[in-house]
């Protein structure tokens, strides 16, 4: 146990050295991604002779960009809910039903989380190459819920309890239809689980390059553009980019902190971080 | 257990496992079969055969880049875990309970910018004119500017900072299920500090560092973005030499044979870690 009156020996001044020295480099590039996105010259190296916002006019004033930016919301939302769907029902299947063959299936159905997703973008390719599919919006899509659909399946299969399935039973001894008893009963009972499911899966999918890389043609989303920014050599305005998608996930995990452990954590233990 | 409600159960977990089955299974069976075949010119023969394999074996270019890859990786995973166990230790040990959420959500939060992103937060530090070369000049270490990008040492520094912070994770939330009375118990059995590290604590946090060590390499020798932003051209990983069978070469063949490899590589490094892995569910 900690004792309430610190007393600094050597020992704690070199471990609070080493944390500084480590949360610098940790903290380094993203201090210099966000200074020089505030960069007047067309440059983003020192000397840093900002601030000006000249670089997030260009950002929003470039089409592609937004285009971009649109189509990752959209792909990111329609994978993310597919994921949480399909994955949810399969959790459902599983945990509530004795099935044969049901340690097959749920190796089968997180199988994808060991597979790299070069190898999970390549393999979609050469498919959709096969059978005459053209790529799109649409096939990026595929792909992320291919890479999503397993962390769903998990943290909800993970997350269905004996506990919820006789309150479950209760209802159904109620009176309560199949779909009444997962819309009404189940869903509530796990909507922490399905909303950290659900923000993850975004995520992913919004940061998601090698597969929105090789499946994508025209429309691409907005990793895969910053990709093509990043040909033409350091440019502020990627500094730009690269900050503000970094703030919106940002905003992201607080969000999702606060809907998971905000509540909890007058009960929490030590250690509810995972 | 009823035909019916077996039926149903059935209903329920069809749409996952056919998407799985024919966007995942399948592709990966495509892959194989295409691995057999071989592109000749601008044609693809389909007759099964181990050229690819065997090209893999005698030119040196691809059989170097997975030698490559097995290096940086390897370097990435000890450098990490060597920097990162200090790290989740003084979290766990010295940060006082109610600010330890707070200082582990502020180390990981670089996750959270965009992965391309990083890399190339990585080569605005390490380039020519960039932070560190400016810092030196200033400073006076060197006289002229200073590149540490597109080389392997940018590849392993922009490697190693993702997965620091990923390893600290895996290593903290170890150490904290650790009862604090048993390095108390070895304290009173007659251990020092030292001893009570090195019997005690390092074997009980093994599973997580096992774990974080597992996906860092999984990861990391999977990976095409990093390398190929932060390490240039001057050596290719496998991640890349795969690219180029694919962007330039158009060779399927040839680049679903240097998959399998990889998946090979993935899973021999997960038998060798299995012990551990299974340890942590336990």
């Amino acid at each position: 146990m900690t004792p309430r009156t610190v007393r600094l020996r050597p020992a704690d001044l070199l471990a609070a050295a080493y944390a500084a020295l480590l949360y610098g480099f940790i903290f380094l590039p993203v201090a210099v991604l966000v200074l020089f996105s505030f960069q007047e010259s067309r440059i983003p190296v020192p000397p840093f002779d900002g601030p000006s916002l000249r670089w997030y006019e260009a950002m929003f004033a470039d089409r592609r960009m937004m285009e971009a930016l649109v189509n990752s919301i959209l792909v990111a939302l329609v994978s993310s809910s597919v994921s949480l769907a399909l994955g949810f029902l399969a959790a459902y299947g599983l945990a509530r039903h004795r099935l044969p063959g049901a340690g097959a299936l749920k190796l089968i159905l997180t199988a994808p989380l060991t597979v790299s997703y070069l190898i999970i973008a390549m393999g979609l390719l050469i498919t959709f190459n096969t059978l005459g599919v053209s790529r799109s919006l649409l096939t990026i899509g595929i792909g992320h819920v291919v890479i999503n659909l397993p962390l769903c399946f998990a943290i909800l299969y993970s997350q269905m309890g004996g506990h919820q399935a006789q309150i479950e039973r209760a209802a159904r001894d109620l009176g309560a239809s199949e779909a009444q008893v997962i819309l009404l009963v189940a869903v509530p009972m796990l909507w922490p689980a399905l909303f950290a499911a659900f923000f993850l899966a975004f995520t992913f999918s919004w940061d998601e390059f090698i597969i929105a890389l090789l499946v994508s043609r025209f429309d691409v989303t907005l990793p895969v553009e910053i990709w093509n920014m990043l040909r033409s050599g350091l440019n502020p305005q990627t500094n730009a980019v690269g900050s503000f998608v970094f703030l919106i996930s940002f905003l992201f995990v607080i969000a999702l902190d606060l809907a998971l452990f905000g509540r909890r954590r007058a009960r929490s233990r030590r250690g509810a971080a995972a | 257990m009823t035909a019916g409600s077996r039926l149903r159960a059935w209903g329920f977990v069809a749409p996952a496992a056919l998407w799985t089955a024919a966007f995942f299974l399948l592709p990966l069976a495509v892959m194989a079969l295409y691995s057999l075949w071989r592109r000749v010119g601008m044609t693809l023969v389909a007759e099964p055969g181990l050229a690819n394999y065997l090209a893999f074996v005698e030119k040196s270019f691809f059989l170097e880049s997975l030698l490559n890859s097995l290096e940086v990786t390897l370097t990435v995973t000890i450098l990490s875990i060597l920097f990162a166990y200090p790290l989740a230790w003084i979290l766990a040990e010295k940060v006082p309970e109610r600010f330890q959420r707070l200082a582990l959500l502020a180390a990981v939060l670089p996750f959270w910018t965009s992965y391309v992103v990083r890399s190339y937060s990585w080569l605005l530090v390490l380039s020519e004119g960039g932070v560190i070369s400016t810092f030196l000049l200033d400073v006076g270490l060197t006289q002229e500017a200073v590149s540490l990008a597109n080389s392997r040492t940018a590849t392993v520094i922009g490697f190693v900072h993702f997965f620091v912070m990923l390893l600290t994770l895996t290593i903290y939330a170890n150490l904290v299920q650790l009862p604090k009375s048993y390095a108390k118990a070895a304290q009173d059995l007659g251990a020092g500090p030292v001893a009570t590290f090195v019997h005690v604590v390092l074997p009980l946090t093994l599973p997580g560092i096992m774990v974080g060590a597992f996906l860092t390499f999984v990861l990391c020798i999977g990976d095409y973005i990093t390398p190929q932003i932060l390490g240039g051209a001057q050596e290719l990983l496998l991640p890349q030499t795969i690219m180029l069978q694919i962007q330039r070469r158009s060779d399927f063949p040839m680049a679903s044979a240097l998959a399998m490899i990889l998946m090979a590589v993935v899973t021999l490094a997960y038998v060798a870690c299995a012990r551990w892995l299974k340890l942590d569910r336990a």
